[in-house]
């Protein structure tokens, strides 16, 4: 760790006398993005950048001069001037000029930015503690985006991957060379949806939907990592954002696919599962959803994470189990699952539940109970 | 007459009362501002241990010693303590000592009340620093408190971090207003306002801004707590509340807030410059002009900490144009600092080195702040780690170095003794170095996309971070000379003269070393 942190920083001591390019590559930088938007705001960064290093060298440059040519150690006498109206008022006027110069490219990007007519695609975006949620306005396409980096990895137990911490289960897809509208809301407490290369960062605040927008030329496919940018709780750090662009045709193919996947989905709630089925595919969704909370062995975790092993609940009344899985417990960390998750994930997960770990309810949580508990 | 005046000797000399009880009951200004010092000192070894805390679980990702939940009471508490604990306590304790010194006033103009707003302030952390030991734990929820994270989802200590703001904020308009009448009031004859030292100035002005704007937070933690317990919905969307009503009341305190802390120690900076430059201050009815015009701006920019919520694009535009123009001002006073310099004669003692960082480091605390002040570009720098270097460069070179500079410069006065010149130039360097190694490579993991207020972070921001952590313990572990170098002159050292140091001037420093229980009976003539 720390032989790999000295060479960094020597390498970046070096880096700064060397070309920018090889700057951009250790990231000290904002990074231009991939918009017209962020290219506006990487130049209007660097103009501001500019403008205070250039002030900072003359300031600090007479600074440092006093300090070496006026010292009384070298028989400096200290002449005693203490004003001039004239040298006030040019220093006044003087970064008014400056600042004047400097509002108005700042100006015209934010006119810019607030410019969120004539979208083309519109994403509804919702922050929840600690996740996000999609919805494509008029598409009949919506899903959550959780974090996917495993406890393992957070807490040193295995390697850490490549994007550590900033990658999810779903990515949000846009079409690269349309206009996207995103329209931002919570659903808990204040959230920031933040992907540095669109430049995009904006309050999800619950009770208003504001609004921001991008434009992602085509040719600029890719990935684009975010995080979310205002303290929302205790997995603040936990809840990323991956933005993936895709051409227009890979978009609605996926959007296809998305509305096939959901109705395949509903169709299959109707259909009939075996209790080794469901017992099969709810430790799948068990380890994905729940484990993080309630551990690996429903053995929770601290005073505040209850164990399932041997809960009351999980082992008692199943409308109560199917009641807190579905719509969550007001005021903890339990959430409403009801949206998050299939009717038969659901099933699946209450059925393991109530059956894994020495529980012994002994009985079924069908897909079909779940679609009933929903109405 | 003859018998008053001799009554009025006597009661001139007698010294303190011995015993603890002389600290619970003092009303001396000297007595009352070693308290607000120590306990400010006190408070910054508790905010500091805090820091290192939070900084040994950055030093690499993944986390390894803290769990998220008692990382965010961490960054809580400590953004809490050095706000209301160190800096403001600080320089009401250097208000104190100086401000009656520095007019030529017997003591302060409300000297129980004096007392009373020290003696709230330990009641006030205690119990603050009690909710760490509750099962809820201690408040998590930013020193910002934004609702609805602070009400609806806050823990259950909330109320006691409620109470305990009410505390401070009535300790602070007591001080503030006590400050105010002692300024106003107290002055010796002669010295009229234009000839108050500029320390005496920025108090006069901050202490206006404190009783402008505590109301307010006390307002705003009045409503959580209505919100939390009596059934209201200010900040309650799903009551028809409104989250961002929070914040603009958050921040018409908040902002004024931050020149609270700012304020002062351009008036001890502005001190200490000439006097080791041995040459008047340069423009000073512009310094006083300038300070006056940043107070009244810092009323009309709250919004510049919200461009990101929504607000409607002209909204947004005169926030802007309002931040930029506080620029203006603050390089007012800082081309005058350097024009003071230019063709002095100067000395590097201990206090001068301090103002000397401050000047450059405040600086570039200014400029990135000006980066801030632009919208568009905010939209990339905001709540990442840009801002939280661009804030530690404003308080911690800026007001930490500003309150020690003077801690240095008038410590001879105080005890008589100087203090260890070599030990505080350590002390200085030390600083320097840890500042700067802890608060610069923020400005890049913050450009390179690092949100502030989490516990752990993706790989690329690895580097800086580590580097941070290690300059967070040089910082830390220096303060621990300064308490060296306090205590030591305290008990001891070479015999300090009544002016102290070469080219100061002011009535504090025509009164004996150390400085009398009780000064300025008979109030001096300033011509
Ligand atoms: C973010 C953490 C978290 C996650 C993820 C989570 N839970 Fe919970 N769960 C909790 C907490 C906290 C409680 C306790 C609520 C309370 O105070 O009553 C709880 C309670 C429960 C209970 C009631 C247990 C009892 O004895 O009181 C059940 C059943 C339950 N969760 C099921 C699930 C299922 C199924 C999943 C996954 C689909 C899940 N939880 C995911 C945090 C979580
Ligand atoms: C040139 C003068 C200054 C300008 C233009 C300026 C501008 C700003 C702006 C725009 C922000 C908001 C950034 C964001 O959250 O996105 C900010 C944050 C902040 N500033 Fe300044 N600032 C200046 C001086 C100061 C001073 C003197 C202090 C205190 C001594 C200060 C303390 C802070 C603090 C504490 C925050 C962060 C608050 C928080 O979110 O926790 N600033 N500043
Ligand atoms: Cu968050
Ligand atoms: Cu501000």
């Amino acid at each position: 760790m720390f032989s790999r942190t000295w060479q960094r920083l020597s390498s970046v001591v070096l880096g700064l006398f060397l070309s920018p390019a090889i700057m951009a590559d250790w990231e000290l930088n904002m990074p231009q993005g991939v918009t017209d938007i962020s290219q506006s705001i990487y130049d209007l960064h660097m103009l501001i950048f500019w403008i205070c290093v250039w002030i900072g060298v003359v300031v600090f440059g007479v600074m440092f001069y006093s300090i070496f040519a006026h010292r009384k150690s070298k028989g400096a006498k200290a002449s005693q001037f203490h004003e001039s109206l004239g040298l006030e008022l040019l220093w006044t006027a003087l970064p008014t000029a400056i600042l004047i110069a400097m509002a108005v490219p700042a100006t015209t990007t934010l006119i810019k930015m607030y410019d969120t007519t004539d979208a083309q695609v519109d994403i509804k975006i919702t922050g929840h503690q600690w996740k996000w949620q999609y919805d494509y306005l008029g598409e009949d396409v919506g899903f959550f985006s959780n974090l996917t980096t495993s406890q393992d990895e957070i807490y040193d137990r295995t390697a850490k991957g490549d994007n550590y911490l900033l990658e999810v289960d779903k990515h949000v897809v846009v079409p690269t060379g349309q206009k996207i509208r995103f329209l931002i809301t919570s659903n808990d407490v204040i959230h920031a949806w933040w992907v540095p290369e669109i430049a995009v960062k904006k309050d999800a605040i619950p009770g208003y939907i504001n609004e921001s927008w991008a434009l992602i030329p085509e040719g600029k496919e890719g990935l684009y990592r975010g995080q979310c940018a205002e303290l929302c709780g205790v997995d603040h750090g936990f809840m990323p954002i991956v933005l993936e662009a895709v051409t227009e045709d890979q978009y609605q193919i996926w959007l296809d696919d998305q509305r096939a996947a959901a109705e395949a989905q509903a169709a299959a709630a109707l259909g009939d599962f075996s209790h080794e089925q469901l017992m099969v595919k709810g430790a799948e969704v068990y380890a994905r959803s729940c484990a993080a909370c309630h551990g690996a062995e429903g053995e929770g975790m601290g005073s505040v994470f209850p164990a399932l092993a041997g809960s009351a609940i999980a082992t008692g009344d199943m409308a109560e189990h199917i009641d807190i899985v579905l719509n969550g417990k007001q005021g903890t960390a339990m959430q409403a699952f009801a949206a998050q998750l299939g009717e038969v994930d659901l099933a699946a997960v209450i059925t393991y539940e109530r059956n894994a770990w020495g529980n012994d309810a002994g009985d079924t949580v069908t897909p079909k109970m779940i679609i009933d508990a929903k109405q | 007459m003859t018998t008053a005046t001799a009554h009025h000797d006597d009661h001139g000399h007698h010294g303190p009362a011995k015993g603890i009880m002389r600290w619970v009951l003092t009303t001396n200004h000297k007595d009352i501002g070693s308290m607000y010092l120590w306990f400010s000192f006190t408070m910054l070894f508790i905010g500091g241990a805090m820091a290192l805390i939070i900084r040994s679980e950055l030093f690499q990702p993944g986390m390894q010693l803290i769990e998220p939940e008692f990382f965010n009471q961490m960054t809580t508490m400590h953004g809490l303590i050095m706000v209301f604990g160190v800096v403001m306590p600080a320089f009401v304790g250097l208000a104190n000592w100086m401000v009656p010194l520095m007019v030529g006033a017997p003591d302060m103009a409300l000297p129980r009340m004096n007392n009373w707003s020290f003696w709230i302030l330990p009641f006030a952390f205690g119990m603050l620093l009690l909710t760490l030991f509750t099962e809820a734990g201690a408040p998590n929820f930013g020193w910002t408190f934004y609702a609805p994270l602070s009400t609806t989802y806050a823990p259950s200590s909330v109320t006691f971090f409620i109470f305990g703001v009410h505390m401070m904020g009535i300790s602070s308009i007591m001080g503030a207003i006590n400050i105010v009448v002692t300024i106003l009031n107290l002055r010796a004859p002669g010295m009229t306002l234009m000839k108050m030292p500029l320390f005496v100035w920025t108090w006069l002005i901050t202490a206006y801004l404190l009783i402008a704007v505590m109301p307010v937070l006390a307002g705003v933690v009045t409503m959580m707590l209505m919100d939390i317990h009596f059934g209201t919905s200010f900040f309650d969307a799903a009551g028809g509340g409104d989250p961002v009503l929070f914040q603009h009341v958050f921040w018409f305190f908040g902002h004024p807030e931050v020149y609270i802390m700012i304020l002062p120690a351009f008036g001890i900076v502005s001190q200490i410059i000439p006097t080791f430059a041995r040459k008047p201050l340069f423009g000073y009815a512009s310094m006083v002009y300038a300070t006056s015009s940043i107070a009244f701006l810092s009323f009309i920019v709250w919004a510049h900490h919200m461009f990101t919520v929504g607000l409607p694009l002209e909204t947004e535009l005169f926030f802007m144009y309002a931040t930029m123009l506080i620029a203006i001002p603050t390089g007012v006073k800082v081309f005058n600092w350097v024009s003071t310099m230019f063709r002095g004669s100067m000395t590097f003692e201990t206090p001068m080195l301090f103002a000397l960082a401050f000047v450059v480091l405040f600086t570039i605390g200014g400029f990135s702040g000006l980066m801030l002040a632009i919208a568009p570009a905010d939209f990339q720098y905001h709540d990442t780690y840009f801002v939280v270097a661009h804030f530690h460069y404003v308080l911690v070179p800026g007001a930490l170095f500003g309150i020690i500079a003077g801690v240095y410069y008038w410590l001879p006065k105080w005890t008589g003794n100087y203090y260890d010149e070599k030990l505080g130039k350590f002390h200085f360097w030390m600083s320097f170095i840890g500042v700067n190694v802890t608060f610069f490579p923020m400005h890049f993991i913050g450009l390179a996309g690092m949100p502030r207020r989490i516990p752990d972070y993706a790989l690329q921001f690895a580097d800086f971070n580590a580097i941070a952590t290690v300059g967070a313990f040089i910082f830390g572990f220096s303060q621990l000379v300064l308490l060296y170098v306090v205590i030591k002159s305290i008990r001891g050292g070479e015999k300090a003269t009544d002016e102290v140091w070469e080219g100061a001037e002011g009535l504090e420093w025509t009164i004996p070393s150390p400085a009398p229980y009780h000064t300025f009976a008979e109030p001096p003539h300033v011509k």
